[in-house]
């Protein structure tokens, strides 16, 4: 009975932060007057185009280097290859799948120099990250605003400033708006029928192979049972996702990447991201080469996080030149922490629960303040404060642990 | 293999730079036997050991004179890496192991068996999956043949200490063509049980054709595992022994011997025992490398005692606990009144000063001048040298100065001036002007701990009579940490050993050589004898 209580004291200390975002938004869930169906429609829009940007930064932080603000640069990549996908014309998958290629060198050797740098100055690599996002916003002005449109004509029309010099301040997508979105896009109801086929289908063959516990494979297979029957037989349910469309394709990337990142850690390479991350001294003592791994960890991250920026803007169907990719740092790392996860360990589940949470957030904000304060506005600047308040917070809580860890161990030693 | 020896070395010499560590050191170990590998610190075992495994700080300062021949071939090893490949493993003092990891993933780390899979094919092997199964079992047979029967898949996060020990060992032994282990003091760690169940299980490795080399400074460990034994002091080989032709007191004997002449030499005096100026109760300090585990003793009003042991035994944690620069616990009473543990200013209020080993670090300001540096602490803790304006107070240059004057004429501090920077002082007038600065604040008991650390022969003289005068003529009392026992038993009355955070006994600065390296390996020198005496 002891040891229980304990449990949940401990329980709730260390999911401190998803607890207080779960009850921050229901409680703007319960103020906004907007209506859940509305809400739900745009849960699944945002989650398609920003899960995959916060599953980026998995690999960095099994690796120990925190959380990696300096995907910042990775989207400015995947907006470098965007504006000449744009000047070529060309049009729909091709172009996204173009502009995915192109970012695939650029992010790579953007990951590369940050991690030479991030390799110099261990232990510090957030806030290293983070000032290297800053100043390489800098060099990216000075290609759009200078470099392009000037040394590198451009001839688009509406891609150049009119009548000045430099790259328009927002670039227009409607050539591969959708691009990956539309190739597949279902109703909800059709959604979860074949989401639960093919997971039910995979449990049947795994279960077959021996490889998973019959136990687990049969609960899942009857949760989703429920869940479509629910769906199904129960017409208000069913209301409430009437407005709901799925991009399968965009989730199976996401589901892509979270298969991704698991497998790799079953690798000789994901163990040593792990060991790295562990302790540096021990795994240099086996004989791996830290800076290396460290160095491979980065450029993966980057190059996703270029990828990520993509889905981003082929879903929203415009970009702003100089400002799209400033934030993505900021808040891909709060989510990430409002999943439960901490800046040195963090997995597929927690990436997207704070995905999920933390634009639920966003969402439901602007309207509660409404209600409550009459000024959309409020919930607006709530909202990025919410976000530097859990990054904060997940900081303090890092060292807080840490201490707690220590004062633990002094005891038991006596 | 046939060759006599699995591992020569052969003639060693080591230099770094001017300071010869190693002279001519040889070390012979023949297969499956187990070598006990004996010194004080600064014997030059570590550094014997860098050269066997090829340690870059070897290879960055010259290289070394001498062979090794592993095997009966002469060999070059360039890296522990390389080191490992030859065959050679070595169990860490301090773990190298990952908590998060388990008993499985640490002992196959960076070794693990893969197996392909579509992409590792255009990828390169690092991307080839991990084969979890032949892992464990290989891991299993590893644990096994080490006597332990813990779960492969435990992780090592809140295992007990010597669990960690054996799973150490066990990775070593699964290496492929282990021929030779290292021990660097590994029962350091672990309970009584614990210890010996490692010697039992070293034994097994060692019958399996794995010779050992066992460093340590247990001596009764060595006499209970080693087949024989080679002891180093001062850099040079000492003595090499079988283990069934010696006895632990000549072991000791040849461990400490007498180093070269005492520098100084204080009259020989009956110790004062007349008032306690200390009382040491229970002192525990958690100084990282230096613990203490619970310390009682006193300290008499007017004498010089010297505290010794072996580095990294806790005999450093004593006086960096009580001035609270550690966290320390603990009753300790200094003329009778209560000595707050954990606030360094009340502790220097109460009359208590300390001259610290880390003179760079904690013991001066190397950016200011001579005189702020003496005065400095005094002016903190009791607000001396300054003069006051209504709210504001400002330093009291003229007496500051006056001050300065004197500690440089009575301390023999050899410089341009009281204003000169202390950085650009010699180690020996630094350490002076540590002295003086605790001496600004009028102590009424001084610890001084690792004063010649890093001086010269003259400027420990100095040092050493500097504080004999004090002694003598101001009847300071003064606990002198040293980890040079001859010039602990050069000044001081008495003689306290510290051997793993605990007090092994008091000894008298005229005790046998024997007496103090039994000591130093934590056996009280009385005790053993009454053992000796009740075999025969």
């Amino acid at each position: 009975m002891d040891k229980k209580k304990i449990d949940f004291k401990e329980l709730v200390r260390s999911n401190a932060v998803t607890i207080m975002f779960v009850a921050l938004c229901i409680f703007c869930m319960v103020f906004s007057n907007t209506s859940v169906s509305y809400v739900l429609m745009a849960m699944v829009g945002r989650l398609s185009r920003n899960a995959f940007i916060v599953l980026a930064l998995i690999i960095p932080i099994v690796a120990g280097m925190g959380i990696n603000f300096a995907i910042t640069i990775g989207a400015m990549a995947a907006q470098i290859a965007l504006l000449w996908v744009v000047e070529w014309q060309i049009t729909g998958l091709g172009g996204f799948v173009l502009a995915a290629l192109i970012t695939v060198p650029l992010a790579a050797v953007f990951g590369f120099l940050i991690g030479k740098l991030l390799n110099k100055m261990k232990g510090q690599e957030m806030i290293g990250g983070l000032i290297l996002g800053y100043f390489a916003n800098g060099l990216y002005q000075l290609l759009f605003l200078f470099i392009f449109g000037n040394l590198i004509p451009l001839n688009t029309p509406g891609l150049v400033i009119k009548g000045s010099t430099g790259v328009a301040n927002t670039i227009s997508l409607q050539s591969i708006k959708y691009a990956l979105d539309n190739i597949w896009s279902v109703d909800f109801g059709t959604a979860l029928y074949v989401m639960s086929g093919v997971i039910v289908v995979y449990m049947i063959l795994m279960a077959a192979f021996k490889k998973k516990k019959e136990v687990s494979a049969i609960v899942i297979t009857i949760v989703l049972g429920v869940c479509c029957a629910v769906y199904a037989f129960v017409p208000a349910v069913a209301d409430l996702f009437s407005m709901v469309t799925v991009p399968m394709i965009t989730f199976v990337v996401v589901g892509f990447l979270c298969v991704f990142n698991n497998a790799i850690m079953r690798t000789r390479l994901g163990q040593q991201f792990r060991a790295v991350g562990q302790n540096r001294t021990v795994a240099n003592a086996s004989g791996i080469n830290v800076d290396r791994i460290r160095l491979i960890a980065i450029v993966i991250s980057t190059v996703l996080a270029g990828w990520g920026q993509l889905i981003f803007v082929q879903n929203m169907g415009t970009f702003q030149t100089y400002g799209a990719h400033e934030q993505v740092g900021l808040y891909a790392g709060a989510a990430i922490l409002v999943g439960g996860a901490s800046i040195r360990k963090a997995t597929n589940k927690q990436a997207i629960l704070g995905c999920f949470l933390f634009h639920l957030l966003f969402e439901v904000a602007p309207s509660a303040a409404k209600t409550i304060f009459g000024d959309a506005a409020i919930g607006e600047y709530f909202r990025v404060f919410i976000s530097y308040g859990v990054i904060a917070m997940a900081l303090v809580m890092h060292a807080w642990s840490g201490v707690q860890k220590k004062k633990k161990k002094a005891l038991s030693a006596q | 293999m046939s060759a006599e020896f699995v591992l020569e070395m052969k003639n060693i010499t080591k230099r770094y730079g001017e300071n010869t560590v190693l002279t001519d050191v040889s070390l012979s170990v023949r297969p499956g036997e187990i070598h006990a590998l004996l010194g004080e610190n600064g014997a030059g075992k570590s550094t014997l050991m860098n050269v066997l495994f090829g340690m870059p700080v070897i290879h960055s300062t010259g290289g070394f004179e001498g062979k090794v021949l592993i095997g009966g071939e002469e060999t070059h090893v360039l890296s522990p890496h390389d080191a490992m490949q030859k065959g050679i493993g070595m169990v860490h003092q301090e773990f190298m192991l990952l908590p998060g990891f388990t008993v499985t993933e640490n002992i196959k780390l960076n070794r693990e068996i893969t197996r392909k899979n579509p992409f590792s094919r255009f990828m390169g092997k690092n991307l080839e999956t991990l084969d979890e199964k032949s892992m464990s079992m290989d891991a299993r047979r590893a644990l096994d043949s080490v006597g332990m029967n813990i779960d492969e898949y435990t992780k090592i996060h809140g295992m007990p200490v010597g669990y960690m020990q054996f799973v150490e060992i066990a990775r070593e032994i699964d290496k492929k063509g282990v021929k030779l282990l290292v021990f660097d003091e590994p029962t350091a760690v672990l309970t009584e049980s614990e210890a010996a169940q490692l010697i039992k299980v070293m034994r097994q490795i060692a019958e399996s054709g794995i010779a050992i080399i066992f460093i340590t400074h247990r001596l009764d460990e060595v006499a209970a595992a080693a087949n024989s034994i080679t002891i180093l002091r001062d850099g040079k080989l000492a003595a090499v022994r079988e283990t069934k032709n010696t006895t632990i007191i000549e072991l000791a004997e040849l461990m400490i011997g007498r180093k070269g002449e005492a520098v100084v030499e204080a009259d020989d005096r009956t110790p004062p025992m007349d008032e306690i100026a200390m009382k040491i109760r229970n002192l525990y300090v958690d100084m990282a490398g230096e613990e203490v585990k619970g310390i009682s003793f006193d300290v008499y009003k007017g004498e010089i005692l010297g505290i010794g042991g072996l580095a990294g035994q806790g005999k450093l944690g004593i006086p960096n606990g009580i001035m609270s620069l550690y966290d320390a616990e603990g009753d300790v009473e200094l003329f009778g009144k209560k000595v707050v543990l954990g606030d360094a200013g009340a502790v220097l209020r109460s009359g208590i000063a300390m001259v610290s080993e880390d003179r760079k670090g904690v013991g001066l300001l190397l950016d200011q001048s001579i005189e702020d540096n003496i005065v400095f602490t005094a002016m903190q803790i009791y607000g001396e040298y300054l003069k006051k304006y209504g709210p504001i107070s400002l330093k009291d240059q003229a007496k500051v100065r006056s001050v300065a004057e004197k500690m440089i004429k009575d301390l023999d501090i050899r410089c341009f001036g009281p204003t000169q920077h202390t950085g650009t002082l010699s180690g020996g007038n630094q350490q002076k002007v540590c002295i003086a600065r605790a001496l600004a604040l009028h102590p009424k008991f001084l610890f001084v701990s690792e004063p010649t650390r890093g001086i010269d022969i003259g400027a420990k003289k100095l040092v050493l009579e500097t504080l004999v005068k004090l002694n003598r003529e101001q009847g300071m009392t003064i606990v002198m940490v040293s980890s040079e026992l001859q010039e602990l038993r050069s000044v001081s009355d008495r003689i306290a050993i510290v051997s793993e955070g605990k007090l092994v006994d008091i000894l008298s600065p005229n005790a046998s050589d024997a007496d103090f390296g039994l000591a130093m390996s934590g056996i009280k020198p009385s005790e053993h004898k009454e053992k000796g005496d009740g075999a025969k």
